[in-house]
């Protein structure tokens, strides 16, 4: 069969064919360009300012390895002056996090980055191991995605450090505004699409330079480099809704590659007609990083510390959650975010914009701290400790 | 390459990662040994390889988390001697002698 060569350099043997618009490129073209599309991202979102502290969320992972790997490469070649830290977290599942802690001890040799395992009985005062003895193991993921969010900025603010970066992928973004569509969950699919979360009152600000990196090239980057990543599957039960977005996303991807990233975009698009909702994106449509600073509350599930967010279970604890918020209108009014052009029309448009997964009433999740332990929270008590008191007194029956 | 006889055999590695080891007794690689000619006497291909992977050497039942409705489950990528095999005809590339073929998971977390 006749070998396909590089559509960049036009010398060497072709091996990728890129699934955002199907050029056929060798691996060091491959590796190049996917580098400078991460610096693009970063500079045109103005991610980063000089002299930053930066912990990477690491897992062990394929994405946060090849971000810890990329970020390393950007910063010493375009001058970022970024201070770089691995940060990992450790839930306290016997022997889960061994193999990934090990691979995240090497890589902060290989990347000569210092490295802090944070665990959850540190930070909350029970494993999950502990959390499962307690509650048993359906629901348990929910527990585990909530500390976790949570894990990385405690994490962070200990090391004094501002500002968390997640392997969040273009198909992890996918995936979630699908389910939140699935879900007519409008409000949360905008939030889904921003590079940046968190404001000036949380104490750690989040974002996800590989957004708009698809997941078959962060893995074959990985492979490339020959960058030393581990898997592994999450020992408990993963959640059905999650895995079926999942694997639309791939199937949607096997017949039209693009999909993927039209997907995030269609995120992104949807998301400046919701009230109050603005999606950072790219700063070629004109739009500063700080304009898109939500809350973010998609919280990762077991399995990956990038976030693997699981449906079902999460659904029932929405739920709950959702209960204890004060309950705005059904209906908001959109034309004020609408396009100039159609209200200059004199078309009046009343979308009734719903959150969540029922016809529960549209709950505009306002940025304030919890009143228990001060982190960014949309509801009075944040999630953690919700189900850290819920936790406490499972303890205290126990006890007695 | 003379033209292969019923009887001669085609000598490969085939290695598993990013999570698929898992279902392969957890062993990165393997070398295999296939037939060179199928049993309607043409050359062994991609498909060939998969079919012969998915009966003689997955151990673990879950057989739907590496083939899915007879293709390779989305997701998982492949790599013919280090190049995407979307780049060499996928499920109809004939096999080569000392071909290394990658399977990598795309699907598992880390
Ligand atoms: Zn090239
Ligand atoms: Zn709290």
């Amino acid at each position: 069969m006749a070998r396909a060569l590089c559509a960049n350099c036009k010398t060497e043997r072709a091996v990728i064919k890129r699934p955002k618009n199907h050029a056929k490129l060798c691996k060091g073209c491959f590796i190049q360009v996917f580098e400078d599309e991460v610096h693009h991202t970063i500079t045109s979102s103005q991610l980063f300012h000089p002299g930053e502290k930066i912990a990477i969320g690491a897992s062990g992972g394929k994405d946060s390895t090849v971000l810890a790997s990329v970020l390393k490469t950007l910063n010493e070649r375009h001058g970022y002056g970024l201070e770089l830290v691995l940060l990992s977290i450790d839930e306290g599942i016997k022997g889960y996090r061994d193999d990934s802690l090990e691979t995240v001890r090497r890589n902060a040799v290989q990347y000569d980055m210092p490295l802090k395992i944070v665990g959850y009985d540190e930070l909350y005062g029970w494993t999950m191991d502990q959390v499962v003895e307690t509650i048993g193991k359906k629901g348990n993921c929910t527990y585990c995605g909530v500390f976790r969010r949570q894990a990385l900025d405690r994490g962070a603010k200990m090391l004094g450090i501002k500002h968390v970066v997640t392997g969040h992928n273009a198909d992890d973004v996918a995936e979630t505004v699908l389910m939140n569509l699935l879900r007519g969950d409008l409000a949360r699919l905008s939030r889904s699409t921003s590079i940046v979360t968190g404001d000036s009152r949380s104490e750690v600000k989040r974002s996800k330079p590989l957004k708009y990196s698809y997941e078959k090239e962060i893995v074959l980057y990985a492979h490339h480099k020959k960058l030393d990543y581990f898997s592994t599957e999450c020992i408990y039960s993963p959640e059905a809704f999650r895995g079926s977005a999942r694997a639309l996303v791939k199937q949607l991807e096997r017949v039209r590659p693009t999909a993927i990233l039209d997907i995030v975009r269609s995120g992104e698009d949807a998301a400046r007609l919701v009230p109050g909702e603005e999606p950072s994106s790219c700063a070629c449509l004109g739009q500063k990083a700080a304009a898109g600073v939500v809350v973010d509350d998609d919280v990762g599930g077991c399995g990956s510390q990038s976030g693997r967010t699981p449906g079902g279970e999460m659904a029932a604890m929405d739920k709950q959650l959702r209960d204890n918020e004060a309950h705005e209108g059904l209906e908001i009014d959109v034309t004020k975010t609408m396009a100039k052009g159609a209200v200059a029309r004199g078309e009046k448009r009343d979308v009734p914009i719903r959150t969540g997964n029922a016809s529960k009433g549209a709950p505009r999740q306002v940025l304030g701290n919890c009143k228990r332990c001060g982190y960014m929270s949309s509801q009075e008590i944040c999630q953690a400790c919700m189900l850290l008191e819920g936790l406490n007194k499972n303890r205290a029956k126990i006890q007695i | 390459m003379s033209a292969a006889k019923n009887n001669d055999t085609i000598d490969i590695t085939v290695d598993f990662s990013g999570g698929l080891e898992m279902l392969f007794d957890n062993k990165r690689r393997y070398s295999v040994s296939l037939p060179a000619v199928d049993g309607s006497g043409k050359p062994v291909t991609m498909a060939f390889l998969i079919d012969h992977l998915c009966t003689h050497l997955m151990k673990d039942p879950r057989v739907d988390l590496f083939v899915l409705d007879k293709h390779i489950r989305p997701g998982i990528l492949v790599l013919i001697n280090d190049a995407d095999w979307e780049l060499e005809g996928e499920e109809a590339y004939e096999l080569q002698p000392r071909d290394n073929i990658l399977f990598v998971s795309t699907l598992h977390g880390g």
